[in-house]
């Protein structure tokens, strides 16, 4: 094979990562260089430094050190059986890459992943070796998040958290058979087993450094993973009651949701079709109701809603016009829990109400300017001179908020 | 009327000694011109705000802390009218302290909406701004942007890019003021031109190859880009030129990978996969043939419900000849985190009355009557929940095992969950506890409590008793087995 240039190299290999969809730069220990001899600084809530047309920020250069892999995962573009062009970086060149990118102010750090190439350890070696270089050798001091390999030995593991900011292991699919189809040589247990060590060792070191801030770090910003929708059969209900665990096991900070994508060179195993991007939305949309709101995913899909998630509309709204009897809500009296339940009313709008009707009771056109829109929002409150017009009943509310069918075309 | 002249569009400190001085004179809002700058040559105007002749008895002024740090936001907005505004909030807001909270109120609402323009012009500006790489006079490396900001913020970002890029020499040169640091110290100059700054870099060619391969073109989501990346920064932005090219060539590649027939797998991959077939995990068909095996297959157990949600089996440890082995009920949290029996808070608890009553740990065998950690969720929390008598019985296959290969002489169940388990009836702790016992393979049997147990005890004095007890049972069985003493306990 004839040498590649460091651009080819980088055309294939973010190529090969961009079906990750997790980006965040945030929520790490806060740094700078000042008066070192360093580079690079974290803010808290991370930094998107552009936009792809695919609507994804960009925030931090995601590569994959190499794209060669030994495992089959048949919804993965560099499976082994795939004929897509391969391509490794040297260590020095991703570093290279990053210091080069990071001083143009393109990007806030590095996200780190790889195919497997001869071991997991040594895999998971070469990847360490990026970020301690980075750290060490060039004093970088901005993000680094790095993909795990869930075989990998503890004490790389270890080095892994000691240089990186987040480090993450994908669970890949909703499902332990599904998994065991579509990426026969990974093993749920195995991933599992991995990410309660790291919850382990993150809550650990967080402990030792409230004492002492010499203990070594391990992965300050936490850990993260990610769930492929679409592959499988497996319904939103089954989806979101994996998150729920997952984030109870393991204390996640996030799971990200991957519409699954057609790749290059797909496998015949794999529906193809276009990845379902309004089914993903849906599915954050829930996430965050669980994590933010109060919900239980029971009730986000309960036996009415059967366990998908309506695509028309959002599934706070869905959730509100199943429950009508709790509407309107009255904005000058309700608690929290209550309000955050209104749809139209996001957590920070729940915030200013609370605090601006210590002092006065809150009309119409006030809550209009503590929320972003009251279209949907003044079908479900009551306030200072309004209520909403006689009952709308659901069906007819649900219609009003569906966007209309488009208008077939006519051959 | 009176004209008020600012030297600088959002020189905050120098509002505040303006308007404190106004104000206290009560001079009223819409008596007040606000102006920038000297640059209509007005000389009447200049200076005319310097006899600040009181119109009523002069005042102290108060204000509450946040609407300094909002005005001090709002004021580096670009609308001519934000010091008027600001000044009017000032007033209220001696008559009706609480107004600033008032979120409703159209002037506060407008100023925070000036403070939220402004901030997000100010986190937009620490992510759009590129550097080119130049050379100075000495060869060394410098780096220069130009920016466009929209509203009067230079000075407020610059702390951002000094933590960032503190080793570095940069200049950010905006159409209104420049930034330029030198490595130690930020000189802040005059407005400069895009011609002032360098119109390529070697690196783009790399930025943009990433930003071209990095982009899906199977989920075009114009939009969601423009609302966070605005076309109003496009035109600062080297890759910005590549947008509409790959969204004019996304549904092709989009419509290809779906179409093109899959291809058969390279050589390469045939090669490995005959050389090293996927390895299935060991199926349960055949029982296993030591401790090692047992473990092995306990991992894929899924003779009851509780694999389910567990993170993984947690199977017992120690060595082969234990000549004791504990048993508890099941893995907790952490245990079902870590994989290993007995390290969370009660493990902690039964490893300092081991090592109390002079019992060395890493003699014995530890183990669980069920192998899964059973819980309920909620919210983020998982709560512990006792197994019930199925889980029990299905579990039974792998505790016999255990007792099988390890073939200890004395059994020691903590709880009534892991009493149950070996004795397979349900006579109560209670009656059992202190006895001698003896189970159907001749192995001696101690009962005893769970160490979460104590845990558990809510009143101080209870739990000074019951740990006492606790306590016994453990020299009790360090007597019936000495073997187990710590080399450094004393006899
Ligand atoms: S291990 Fe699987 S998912 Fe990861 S790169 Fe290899 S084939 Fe893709
Ligand atoms: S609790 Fe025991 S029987 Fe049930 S699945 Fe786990 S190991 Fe198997």
């Amino acid at each position: 094979m004839a040498q590649l240039g460091t651009i080819e190299k980088l055309a294939i290999l973010s190529d090969a990562a961009k079906y990750d969809a997790s980006c965040a730069s945030s929520a790490t220990t806060k740094r700078d260089s000042l008066g070192g001899k360093g580079i690079g600084s974290t803010t808290g809530s991370g930094i998107c430094h552009s936009y792809a047309p695919d609507g994804r920020c960009i925030s931090l250069l995601k590569i994959l050190l190499t794209n060669f892999c030994s495992y089959d995962c048949v919804f993965c573009i560099n499976r082994s059986s795939s004929n897509v062009r391969r391509a490794r970086f040297s260590v020095e060149e991703v570093v290279d890459l990053t210091l080069n990118f990071y001083k143009r102010n393109y990007i806030e750090g590095l996200f780190l992943s790889s195919g497997i190439i001869r071991s997991p350890d040594y895999t998971m070696a070469e990847m360490v070796r990026v970020a301690e270089s980075l750290r060490v050798d060039h004093g970088f001091r901005g993000y680094i998040h790095l993909k795990l390999i869930p075989s990998a030995s503890p004490d790389l593991v270890a080095r892994a958290g000691l240089f990186a900011d987040r480090v993450s292991i994908n669970v890949e699919l909703p499902s332990e058979v599904s998994l065991k189809r579509f990426a026969p040589e990974k093993r749920a247990p195995e991933i599992g087993a991995a990410m309660g060590r790291l919850r382990l060792g993150i809550e650990e070191s967080r402990e030792a450094r409230r004492t002492s801030r010499k203990a070594p770090s391990f992965a300050p910003a936490g850990q993260s993973t990610q769930m492929i929708v679409g592959a499988d059969g497996a319904s939103d209900a089954a989806i979101l009651d994996r998150s729920a665990q997952l984030y109870g096991a393991f204390g996640l900070k996030r799971v990200y949701y991957s519409a699954f994508s057609p790749i290059p060179d797909s496998s015949r195993h794999l529906p193809l079709s276009e990845p379902p991007l309004m089914r993903e939305h849906r599915l954050y949309q829930a996430d965050w109701l669980t994590r933010f709101y109060g919900f239980e995913v029971e009730e986000i899909l309960d036996a009415q809603s059967g366990d998908m998630l309506d695509l028309d509309i959002d599934p706070k709204l869905a959730w509100a016009l199943r429950h009508r009897g709790r509407f309107p809500v009255d904005v000058n009296r309700a608690d929290r829990e209550t309000l955050l339940r209104v749809p139209g009313l996001g957590a920070r709008s729940v915030k200013r109400i609370l605090e601006t009707r210590r002092f006065r009771r809150l009309r119409l056109e006030d809550v209009g300017r503590l929320a972003r829109s009251l279209s949907t929002l003044r079908h479900f409150i009551v306030a200072e001179g309004w209520r909403p017009g006689a009952a709308l009943d659901a069906d007819r509310l649900r219609q009003r908020f569906a966007p209309r069918p488009q208008q077939l075309a006519l051959l | 009327m009176r004209t008020v002249r600012l030297a600088q569009p959002a020189d905050f400190g120098a509002w505040r000694v303006r308007a404190r001085a106004l104000a206290a004179a009560r001079v009223r809002p819409e008596d007040i011109l606000w102006q920038v700058g000297g640059d209509d040559g007005d000389l009447f105007g200049a200076g005319a705000d310097d006899s600040v002749e009181a119109d009523a008895p002069a005042r102290t002024l108060n204000v509450p802390r946040g609407f300094i740090d909002l005005a001090a936001q709002a004021i580096c907005h670009s609308d001519p009218e934000r010091f008027g505004l600001l000044y009017r909030l000032l007033l209220r807001l001696q008559d009706d302290p609480h107004l600033f909270r008032v979120a409703t109120d159209p002037d506060v609402h407008r100023a925070e909406a000036m403070a939220r323009a402004v901030r997000r012009d100010l986190h937009k500006m620490t992510a759009f701004v590129r550097f080119r790489e130049v050379r100075d006079e000495t060869g060394a490396e410098a780096f220069v942007a130009w920016f466009e900001p929209e509203h009067f913020i230079v000075e407020r970002v610059a702390s951002f890019f000094v933590k960032r890029f503190s080793s570095m020499r940069w200049s950010i040169l905006t159409p209104s003021r420049s930034l330029h640091w030198d490595g130690a110290t930020l000189h802040l100059a005059a407005g400069a031109t895009r011609a002032d700054a360098p119109d390529g870099d070697a690196i783009e060619v790399h930025w943009r190859t990433y930003y071209t391969n990095i982009f899906n073109p199977a989920r075009l989501k114009i939009k969601a880009m423009k609302a966070e990346m605005p076309m109003k920064y496009w035109r600062n932005l080297p890759e910005a030129g590549l947008i509409s090219p790959l969204i004019a060539g996304a549904p092709r590649r989009a419509r290809e990978m779906i179409m093109n027939d899959p291809t058969p797998a390279p050589e390469r991959h045939v090669r490995q996969t005959r050389r090293h077939p996927v390895q299935e995990p060991t199926p349960l068909d055949t029982l296993p043939r030591s401790l090692v095996e047992a473990a092995a297959a306990a991992r894929d157990c899924a003779r009851c419900g509780l694999c389910r949600h567990a993170t993984q089996t947690v199977f017992g440890e120690g060595p082969l000849d234990a000549p004791v082995m504990f048993v508890g009920e099941q893995p907790g949290d952490h245990e079902d985190l870590a994989g290993r029996p007995f390290v969370g808070p009660a493990g902690r608890l039964f490893d300092r009355t081991l090592a109390d009553a002079g019992i060395d740990r890493s003699r014995a065998y530890v183990t669980n009557a069920v192998k899964h950690f059973k819980f309920s969720l909620r919210g983020k929390r998982r709560i512990h929940q006792k197994p019930d008598a199925g889980e029990v019985q299905a579990c039974r296959f792998w505790l016999g095992l255990e007792r099988d290969f390890v073939k200890p002489r004395l059994i020691v169940s903590l709880g009534a969950t892991a009493l149950h388990a070996l004795t397979g009836h349900a006579a109560t702790l209670s009656s059992l506890r202190g006895r001698d016992l003896v189970l159907d393979d001749g192995a001696r049997l101690i009962a005893t409590v769970h160490p979460s147990y104590l845990l558990r005890l809510p009143d101080e004095a209870t739990r000074v008793r019951e740990s006492a007890r606790f306590l016994a049972d453990m020299k009790r069985i360090l007597a019936l087995a000495p073997v187990m003493r710590r080399a450094d306990a004393a006899a």
